[in-house]
């Protein structure tokens, strides 16, 4: 135990070591992080690495694969008419889902907050329960059914606005905008729960300190207090949003079908899932991730230069 | 604790000074506009699960249930009994699974976290970056080689199958780094100069500290394993998770609409109490203290 102390007081006289020197006085550090990294190196390096060194090949799932260097994404780019839609939805509902989808997680997040105890405790459940409940987006099949009995289908009627049921899944030009409501419908995950739990950690006396400053009412306090503290929480909200606004699938199958009418609601992880577990061309949606992962890890540098700024 | 109620007031009335009645109004009547349209889910999934059959066969479908019943759950549980191994088996491998995938994650994440958020050494900023960007990977791809790691390593058909990977989601790690990173630094270093060693300052410094943070990240990691039906790499009956036989049974057709009703009822209602435990642990702990210096 004294050895510890003489090191934190050397710490702050005394900055440079040799890199052996500092793996040794780290030592716990390194035994700390072990568990988690030795079953990251088996479950995530290894499958990420060997998905990449797949999109290089053909690979049916059947023989072994065969090494066709860049052909998969020449193809994707060049050929694949379909990709190039799925790609311009994806954009569209990760440009629209994304900012909208994270600033809603935080409104509500935040709006709770204001709430009491219990109550508190409630609303958190009622808000989080689309995530909860398994498939809860299948409850919009039944409101968006295309028949005249479809909810939204006999209101409408009833109300005079239509006269005859509208296809609304199988209508091209309604299917992106519908996806894109059912999405936001969906926001309230990870990102929210996470907000939840950072706004109980803020320093309550952060608050009074900022109240005799002359923060006057919930708007200025968000601003200059709540959300410079949870900065953190935002950082991995942004990535979480940015995992899920490019990766939106099972709603559009589920809703839209796969393929979809005229591939409206095709985005670029149903067209991944297509070719790997219809087609088993496990070579090309490997290649179909791996342009998928550069799209949001772009996003995600330009997202967090962003986010260095709030406050 | 009457000392703790009355600095409670306190800091309630000092909170009121920033919050006009205009604005509460505001935002109680948003909360119950919106409310009402995502608790749509729940009130289905219970209504549903009451409804005798001719209600879940009614054409046009109805939201609310009009002579509930029982009869469901009864038939579920007539089923249950019926099932080639004893139901209790299945119930006891959920347990180990989800139990042991829930808590090991928490563990091993939060261990690995402590020196990412605190400490300086050699390759932390590289394997915090690794781990980001692991997180974009599309998952459906990686699931073949995956299925190979688990094969070199022996573990197909055992449990471990599904609870070891199940420790190294990176978003875990992820989500107690950025919260430990909010600890003041001078917390630790008061520990260290009281001798405290760097295992006794993570276990009582760091962790009650991120109490919201690791409540919360149990709350994922239970739903991800709950909902785990492990057919991937469980082979035999005797491993195989509540999940599955339940889904199993609701996969029954026609005549299982019923049970069926019962079994998404049930399937929702476990990570929902698992959730409002760990919820009300969070609120319940920290609306009186916040991290201090």
């Amino acid at each position: 135990m004294k050895k510890r102390d003489n090191l934190s007081i050397e710490e702050k006289t005394q900055t440079k070591y040799t890199l052996s020197e500092q793996i040794a006085r780290e030592r716990a550090s390194y035994l700390m992080i072990a568990p988690y990294f030795i079953l990251f190196f088996f479950f995530t390096i290894l499958p990420v690495g060997m998905s990449m060194l797949l999109s290089l090949t053909h690979f049916n799932m059947l023989e072994p694969p065969t090494f066709i260097g860049w052909d998969n994404f020449l193809k994707l780019f060049l050929e694949d008419d379909i990709f190039i839609i799925a790609l311009k939805n994806t954009l569209i509902m990760a440009v629209i889902t994304g900012p909208v989808s994270y600033f809603l997680c935080l409104m509500f997040a935040w709006i709770i907050n204001e709430f009491n105890g219990k109550l508190r405790a409630f609303l958190t459940l009622i808000f989080y329960a689309p995530s909860i409940c398994g498939q809860a987006y299948l409850i919009w099949k039944i409101i968006l059914s295309g028949d005249r009995y479809g909810y939204l289908n006999s209101f409408l009627l009833k109300l005079g606005i239509i006269d005859a049921p509208i296809l609304w899944f199988n209508t091209e030009n309604y299917v992106m905008p519908l996806l894109v409501v059912v999405q936001l419908w969906l926001s309230l995950g990870t990102g929210f729960l996470t907000f939840i739990a950072g706004l109980q950690t803020i320093d309550k006396s952060l608050y009074e300190a900022a109240a005799m400053d002359g923060v006057k009412n919930r708007w200025q306090e968000l601003w200059y207090v709540t959300l410079p503290s949870m900065k953190p929480q935002l950082l991995f909200g942004a990535v979480m949003q940015i995992t899920s606004s490019f990766t939106i699938a099972d709603v559009s199958i589920q809703l839209a079908g796969n393929p979809s009418t005229n591939y409206a609601g095709a985005t670029v992880v149903t067209h991944l899932l297509d070719y790997g577990s219809v087609r088993y061309d496990m070579g090309y949606a490997s290649a179909i991730a791996v342009v998928l992962f550069f799209l949001m890890v772009g996003t995600n540098k330009l997202v967090q230069k962003l986010l260095r700024r709030v406050g | 604790m009457k000392k703790k109620k009355g600095l409670k007031r306190i800091f309630h009335k000092e909170k009121q000074l920033n919050r006009s009645a205009a604005g509460n109004g505001l935002l109680f009547t948003l909360m119950v506009i919106c409310g009402v349209l995502m608790a749509l889910p729940l009130v289905m999934l219970t209504n549903n699960a009451l409804k005798p059959l001719d209600e879940l066969f009614q054409y046009p479908p109805k939201i609310f249930v009009k002579n509930p019943t029982m009869e469901n759950f009864s038939d579920l549980f007539y089923l249950m009994s019926d099932s080639m191994i004893p139901f209790s088996r299945y119930i006891l491998n959920t347990l180990i699974i989800t139990g042991f995938g829930t808590v090991g994650h928490v563990i091993v994440a939060s261990l690995a976290a402590y020196p990412l958020a605190k400490h300086k050494f050699p390759g932390k900023d590289f394997l915090m970056k690794l781990v980001i960007l692991s997180m974009m990977f599309s998952q459906a791809v990686t699931q073949i080689p995956i299925y190979m790691v688990v094969s070199f390593l022996g573990i197909n058909n055992t449990y471990l199958a599904l609870i070891l990977p199940a420790w190294q989601y990176g978003m875990g790690l992820y989500l107690m780094k950025q919260f430990m990173e909010q600890i003041p630094d001078s917390l630790m270093e008061s520990a260290r100069l009281d001798g405290s060693s760097e295992w006794n300052t993570f276990l009582h410094i760091v962790m009650p500290n991120v109490k919201p943070a690791w409540l919360t990240l149990a709350i994922f990691q239970f739903q991800a394993m709950w909902g785990n039906t492990g057919t991937q790499y469980l082979r035999s009956e005797q491993l195989k998770p509540l999940q599955y036989a339940l889904q199993q049974i609701a996969a029954g057709g026609m005549a299982r609409q019923g049970a069926s009703a019962a079994v998404q009822f049930i399937i929702a209602l476990i990570p929902i109490a698992f959730f409002l435990i760990c919820q009300s642990n969070i609120i319940e702990t920290m609306t009186t203290s916040g991290m201090k210096d």
